[in-house]
């Protein structure tokens, strides 16, 4: 009833619009940050903006094993595809690390490790899509977040990301630690989401 | 059962608002200001040319609104989604409810969405026994104060810390209390990710609908949303009918813009696209998903000579500029929307109660920064005449009737009016010439104005001078540089 009454009235209140104007037609480049995009390669771009963010890239397991251990961070998830590479690693040197992520103990989590589908060059930004995100909740629950990133994966622009969203339910494009300015306009990092925002290259 | 709406006229709100609120939204709405020019300033070359674009693709879409939500239609419903259509705001809460009940929906979280704010969605809820709680920490604080936001991006911009730690003592969310930033943030953190993992639904807006694909895109920063859909079964989305852009593509202008012109951001940090329920094998998400196409009044809006006000992306950034919203703060326009977009879109929406709105359009000194800020150009200058000529024509008698009334309000504090006019770009584009009232024109002609940046509003004034159809935008039809 509803639905044929908001056409009605929406054909009701085009008809009358005598001028209309065609669908807009534009280069992608009006969209580019141009600033953003400076450089030559794009993980270096990437890595850039993500630290412009606050968020970190890092290299390499080791790399991120010496972070964890620095800041005490001990017991996490890491997605099961990406155990032998990952996990595996961090277990050994004493981490607990488990593959299946157990909602009612969402906050034993102290780091989750899933499968990035991409990132975004220009705006420091990590692509996470469900078809290749093992659980949604092991990327968002823990404070430390590293999404493992292949460098090819890696867009140039979001106009680039955008082209190339494809038919996943789901997309998150996460740019940076989750934050708040509602309290006097100071920034704080770590709502509801990590605190830690990692890419990890590999 | 409704949270109250003052029914002061906004001249009178003005004149009576605490120096402690004033303070806050003064300088929440500088900071916001600043961040926003020095963001999309240094990103892009030519702004304008881009805000030129997102107003031009949201003007074709909206002229062609019944095409484009016929095809989301289609694309949601080809993608599972169950789409639902609501005339008015009683019908999209029946709805929602009726949703819920259908699955046994007790308790939910919602994020953060100026249309559940404008039909009274939380309120509806609770009184029908669904337990509604706002995740946005800004709306979850004015949850707990039984308060009104005052700015569409940054709720809770008229409180201070003090005021939020003595809430959370209060209500119970703290043991004790501590005004320090960081530890609200975290503690809103500990008492929130209980309830979402123990709701059973979440309920959304959107940012923006692509028409060709169905893909609705919601962003926050806090993660609020995200958080909010992955542990539960159910998603219901309310999405204004205006929401709608024509393909993914055109992502790539507004996603630019919003971020920027909100919060002085490159991109909100979650943006999510959703185009139905989660993948098979996903652990997490809804397996069902619903959106609420909202008319509620805009259906009016676009057959009136005020549409171009349909095309807005509710960024604030407007709000954070104006004279008169840093003087008066949002609670004075009466609405979830307040500043210049609610002087327009209030009485328009609410099309029925015209009359009892008809003083918001003459709360401008229509200086015009507020259409050099908007990501999509509207010309809200133009837009408030319009409805001040309205009123005129419907001989609506107001107490605030006399034109640039809300002058007199600031002529009686000149020194916040000093103190708004410094902090903001918008000295530039004082309105001398039209300043009503003598002492004040003497008293602002004291003044050391610094020179304009590039003459804006000089030019904005000799083209309001010339009669012609005001419906065309005029960036279109005036050359800037
Ligand atoms: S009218 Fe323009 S500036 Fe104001 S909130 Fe809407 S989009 Fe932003």
């Amino acid at each position: 009833m509803s639905r044929a009454a908001i056409f009605r009235k929406i054909e009701a209140a085009t008809a009358a619009i005598k001028v209309k104007a065609a669908r807009p037609d534009y280069a992608a480049a009006i969209t580019h940050a141009a600033p953003k995009l400076a450089g030559g390669d794009l993980l270096e771009i990437f890595a850039r903006n993500l630290a412009a963010v606050s968020g970190r890239t890092m290299r390499s397991v080791a790399e991120l094993l010496a972070f964890l251990t620095a800041n005490k961070q001990c017991h996490g998830y890491c997605d099961p595809a990406l155990y032998e590479r990952v996990g595996a690693p961090l277990a050994a040197a004493g981490l607990t690390v488990e593959t299946a992520y157990d909602r009612t103990r969402y906050d034993d989590y102290q780091f989750g490790i899933t499968q990035a589908s991409g990132a975004i060059a220009e705006s420091g930004s990590l692509i996470l899509d469900d078809e290749r995100t093992s659980r949604r909740l092991a990327a968002l629950s823990p404070w430390i977040h590293v999404a493992v990133l292949e460098p090819a994966a890696i867009h140039r622009t979001i106009g680039d990301a955008l082209a190339a969203l494809g038919a996943s339910p789901n997309i998150i494009w996460v740019t940076g630690p989750s934050k708040t300015a509602d309290v006097e306009g100071i920034l704080i990092e770590g709502v509801h989401g990590p605190g830690e925002q990692i890419a990890l290259v590999l | 059962m409704f949270p109250m709406f003052g029914t002061q006229l906004i001249d009178d709100y003005a004149r009576h608002i605490s120096d402690e609120k004033q303070t806050s939204v003064l300088n929440g709405a500088a900071a916001g200001t600043a961040k926003r020019y020095q963001v999309l300033y240094q990103d892009y070359a030519d702004p304008d040319a881009l805000r030129r674009l997102a107003g031009a693709i949201k003007d074709h879409t909206l002229q062609h609104l019944g095409t484009y939500l016929s095809q989301a239609e289609q694309a949601l419903t080809a993608r599972g989604v169950q789409v639902h259509f609501a005339e008015t705001d009683e019908d999209a809460r029946q709805t929602i409810l009726a949703i819920l009940r259908q699955h046994e929906v007790t308790r939910l979280t919602k994020s953060k969405s100026m249309a559940a704010e404008e039909i009274h969605l939380n309120a509806f809820l609770i009184a029908n026994g669904v337990a509604c709680l706002e995740s946005d920490l800004g709306e979850f604080i004015i949850q707990l104060d039984d308060d009104i936001p005052s700015h569409i991006v940054k709720p809770i911009i008229h409180k201070n810390r003090r005021e939020i730690a003595n809430t959370f003592l209060r209500e119970g969310v703290a043991a004790d209390y501590n005004d320090d930033p960081q530890t609200i943030t975290r503690r809103a953190r500990v008492f929130l990710r209980k309830k979402y993992m123990d709701a059973q639904a979440c309920i959304t807006g959107a940012n923006f609908l692509c028409a060709d694909t169905g893909r609705m895109v919601v962003v926050t920063n806090e993660g609020n949303s995200r958080f909010g859909l992955a542990p539960v079964p159910l998603h219901i989305a309310l999405v204004g009918i205006e929401k709608l852009i024509p393909g993914e593509r055109d992502l790539a202008v507004f996603l630019n813009l919003l971020g920027r012109s909100a919060t002085g951001q490159q991109l909100t940090v979650y943006t999510e696209f959703i185009n139905g329920a989660r993948a098979a094998g996903q652990a997490d998400g809804p397996e069902q998903m619903h959106v609420v196409f909202l008319d509620n009044g805009r259906s009016k809006v676009l057959a009136s000579n005020c549409r171009e006000i349909l095309r807005c992306i509710r960024c604030g950034a407007c709000q954070n500029i104006c004279p008169i919203y840093r003087q008066a703060s949002g609670h004075a326009y009466r609405s979830p929307y307040g500043g210049p977009i609610g002087a327009v879109l209030t009485p328009l929406l609410f099309g029925d109660r015209f009359p009892e709105f008809a003083d918001l359009p003459k709360a401008s000194t229509l200086c015009g920064a507020c259409n050099e800020v908007c990501p999509v150009d509207i010309p809200i200058p133009d837009l408030l005449l319009r409805l001040r000529d309205k009123a005129k024509r419907e001989s609506i008698p107001s107490p605030a009737a006399i034109p640039m009334a809300p002058f007199a309000t600031l002529a009686t504090s000149p020194a916040l009016w000093r103190t708004a006019m410094t902090m903001s770009k918008a000295m530039n584009y004082l309105p001398l010439q039209i300043a009503p009232i003598k002492p004040l024109q003497d008293w602002l002609g004291q003044r050391t104005l610094p020179p304009s940046k590039g003459g804006e509003f000089r030019k904005w004034l000799k083209a309001r001078a010339k009669p012609e159809d005001r419906r065309t935008p005029r960036s279109q039809t005036e050359d800037r540089r």
